[in-house]
Formats: structure tokens, sequence, C-alpha cells
């Protein structure tokens, strides 16, 4: 089966925008946080700063947040020959704080705002429970990425060796789904798995929407117009058949059936925006044949074929 | 134009639609009440009209994998659709404009209906 590879500049874009809002702060910052008090010295400060190669930290009063204090603050103060001072004289102390559980994107939007390289994070009851810088939201993105990348990847690999993990002269993947009559709550949920299906297979994006199209079509087919049926997909490397099967009533003319516009649907079925009489008409476009057979009172049986490589 | 900026510029009510299904980039629009025209006519990433609301419009907007669906002329949705709009994560948007005032902004707003 054909691997479904590159994605276009837009898709990863908007991939990373997706995991900004999915991520909580919380699974991004760094945890283990290095405080100082408010009464160590700036030259104390410096030494803090250089052991631990960081560029700034919260100020901490027992277990209470009073300030931040960076890099920046320490070089105006070496300027001003204050390395005797505290660090309470110098911190910023008005401090802005973010959640543990809100969204990365939050916090991406105040470093834009208020132009601070880092800010702490307090879980519910006002406790420090981390730092984040933008060093910390690229490393907790980029992994993210890794490691949704690695599971469906592993997913789309399990499924599309299927065929050549198992030896036979032939293998197909049948799978079979119950339509019920007049059952619209769940209409679409057969072609929706058989969609998810060959996604995992790793078909094609476009020959998966035919089918996706065309089993919808003869699946709700089913639902309106029979005393219900069953859809049936067979699955091979190379091709598919999807048969949908129902029993009865059966169409009266089969010619006149699949004439677009034509319908036999009741008004209130029509007034759901179904019975447009172009179901038959949208699956003889999708699928690369079709077989349409039928007889009063026994049923109807519906065949459509789809090739599989593009 | 993603989801997001079309309920800001429209004044949509969003029914469903997780945030990370809200920052899509939307491909075009479709506008029709016919199930069979949206299948043979709505593309991937579009934006689909129609005053229809019932889960078969879910079913829809899942299998074409369309960025969302606004439902016009203040149509409610019932229980079983929103749930199923949840389920699949399709963003649902209402509105009282009718489907025309709705295409004529979008269309306003740079969305075209080819792709």
């Amino acid at each position: 089966m054909e691997r479904v590879s590159g994605l276009s500049g837009v898709k990863e874009l908007t991939r990373v925008q997706e995991l900004v809002y999915e991520l909580r702060i919380g699974q991004v910052m760094t945890k283990d946080v290095i405080t100082v008090s408010p009464d160590q010295t700036i030259a104390e400060l410096k030494e803090v700063l250089r052991v631990n190669r960081i560029s700034g930290c919260p100020v901490m009063e027992g277990e209470q947040l009073v300030g931040m204090i960076s890099l920046e603050n320490l070089i105006r103060a070496l300027e001003n020959g204050e390395l005797d001072t505290t660090i309470r004289e110098k911190m910023t102390s008005s401090v802005q704080s973010v959640r543990a559980d809100e969204s990365v994107v939050s916090v991406v939007t105040l470093f834009g705002r208020l132009g601070f390289g880092r800010f702490p994070v307090m879980d519910h009851d006002g406790n420090l429970v981390g730092i984040i810088t933008q060093g910390d939201v690229v490393r907790g993105l980029l992994k993210q990425m890794e490691v949704q990348w690695h599971t469906e990847e592993i997913r789309r690999y399990r499924a599309s060796h299927i065929f050549e993990d198992i030896e036979s002269d032939q293998t197909a993947l049948i799978l079979r789904y119950a339509v019920k009559a007049q059952d619209f709550i769940h209409g679409g949920e057969a072609s929706s798995k058989i969609k998810r299906a060959l996604e995992r297979l790793g078909a094609h994006p476009r020959i998966i929407r035919r089918i996706a199209v065309a089993t919808y079509e003869a699946e709700t087919n089913v639902m309106i117009h029979s005393h219900g049926g069953e859809i049936i997909a067979e699955v091979r490397p190379e091709r598919m058949r999807v048969t949908a099967i129902d029993t009865g009533p059966g169409i009266e003319d089969i010619e006149q059936a699949l004439k677009p516009g034509f319908s036999t649907a009741p008004d209130w079925i029509r007034e759901l925006g179904f019975g447009a009489g172009m179901g038959l008409s949208n699956i003889k476009s999708c699928a690369d044949d079709m077989n349409l057979e039928s007889s009063l009172g026994t049923g109807t049986r519906l065949e459509m074929i789809f090739q599989l490589k593009a | 134009m993603t989801v997001q900026e079309i309920i800001s510029a429209l004044g949509l009510e969003q029914a469903t639609g997780d945030a990370d299904r809200l920052v899509r980039v939307i491909t075009g629009g479709y506008a029709s009440d016919l199930l069979s025209c949206v299948m043979a006519g709505a593309a991937d990433g579009n934006v689909w009209v129609t005053l229809q609301a019932h889960p078969n419009v879910i079913a829809v907007a899942d299998l074409l994998n369309l960025a969302c669906v606004i439902i016009t002329e203040g149509t409610r949705l019932d229980e079983e659709t929103l749930g199923r709009a949840r389920e699949k994560g399709i963003p649902v948007l209402l509105t009282e404009e009718t489907t025309f005032t709705v295409v004529s902004k979008l269309a306003e707003l740079g969305i075209r209906g080819e792709h």
C-alpha cells in the first residue's frame, strides 16, 4: 500500500499551533527550581547563577514567593558596584506568575507581551511548583511532536504490514458492520470506521476520500430504504471491495434508480437532507467499478470496487 | 483564516470544538442542505454552511474531514448531535443568520468555493 508522506508547510505549522493549546504548562516546565532568599547578597546570587548555569530565579521568603531576580538585575548591580546589597533591593517584586494547569499558549502570549525571560509556575494553592522559560516551551513542543509522531508511526507501521506479516496465497481483511433500518442516530458509523481502518492501513488520502463518500452513500441507502442490512469491506493489498447488502424490499426499477435526481425517499427524510437522488450517482463517480443487483421482496446487493494503488 | 478567526469575525456561538481544532486553517467553503451534494462537493478542510442539524451532519463532516460546520437560522442541536460532534471533535458553530448572509460574510473574509 502507498504510504502517506510529505506534510505541507501549512499543516506542520498548524500542528505546532495545536500543541501549544494542547500542552499544559506543568508538562513542559522545569520542576527542580533553584531559588534564592531575599536576604542573600548580589555576590551570592552571582555564584548561584554561575554554578547552575541559569539566567534568573524566583526569590523565596520561606514558602512565600516574593520576587524574581535575573542576570539583568545582576549586571545593573555590578555596574553600580553594589555586590554587597541584598537581593531584596534589586529584585522585581511585582511578580507575574502562571498556573501549572494553564495551556502553554497563555505563557507564550506573556513572553511576547511582558518581555520577561521566565515565569514562576504555581499550583492551585499558590505554591511554587516550577519555572518556565522560552527554552522549556520549545523543548516541550519538540518532545511532544516526537512522541506523537512515533505513536502514530508505530500504529501505522503495524497496520500497514498486516499483508506482509501474515503469509498466505491471498490475504484479505474482512470488516463487517450491521446497519439498522431508520437508525439515523448511528448513520455513517460504518463508513467512519472503515475510513479509520484505511488510514491506519496507510491508504492514500484521495482514495480514502472516494471510499468514504461511496460507502457513506451505500450505508445511508440501507438505512433509509431497507429493512436493515450489512456493510462488508474486503481489503486486499491492491484493491478493496465494499458490499452493501439488505434484506428488502428491493428496487423496482434499477435503471430509474440510477438516474441522478431520482428518489423514492418520503418527504420527512428529504427534510433531513437525504433523498436528493444523488446517492447512486455519487457512488458511481467514486468507485472504480460498481454492480447493483436487486429483486423485489428479497433485497438489494450493491458491490463497489476500489483500486488501492494510486 | 482559522476556525477561531471565523468564530470571532462572524460572532458565532460555539457549540462544540476543542481548542486544537479551532486553530485549523480553512481551505474553502461549501453550502448545501443536501447531504449527498455535500459528499460530492465539499473538500478536505472546508467550512460547511447548512441549516440541517442532526447526527448525520456530523457523520458527513467527519468523513470529509471538514474544518467546521456552521448551522444557520437559529437551529439548535439536540443531545445526540452534540454528543456525536464532541466524540468526533468537529467544531459546530451556531448563528441566527441565514445561510446566504453567512456565506456572503465568509466570502468577504476571502473564503472561496473552489479549492
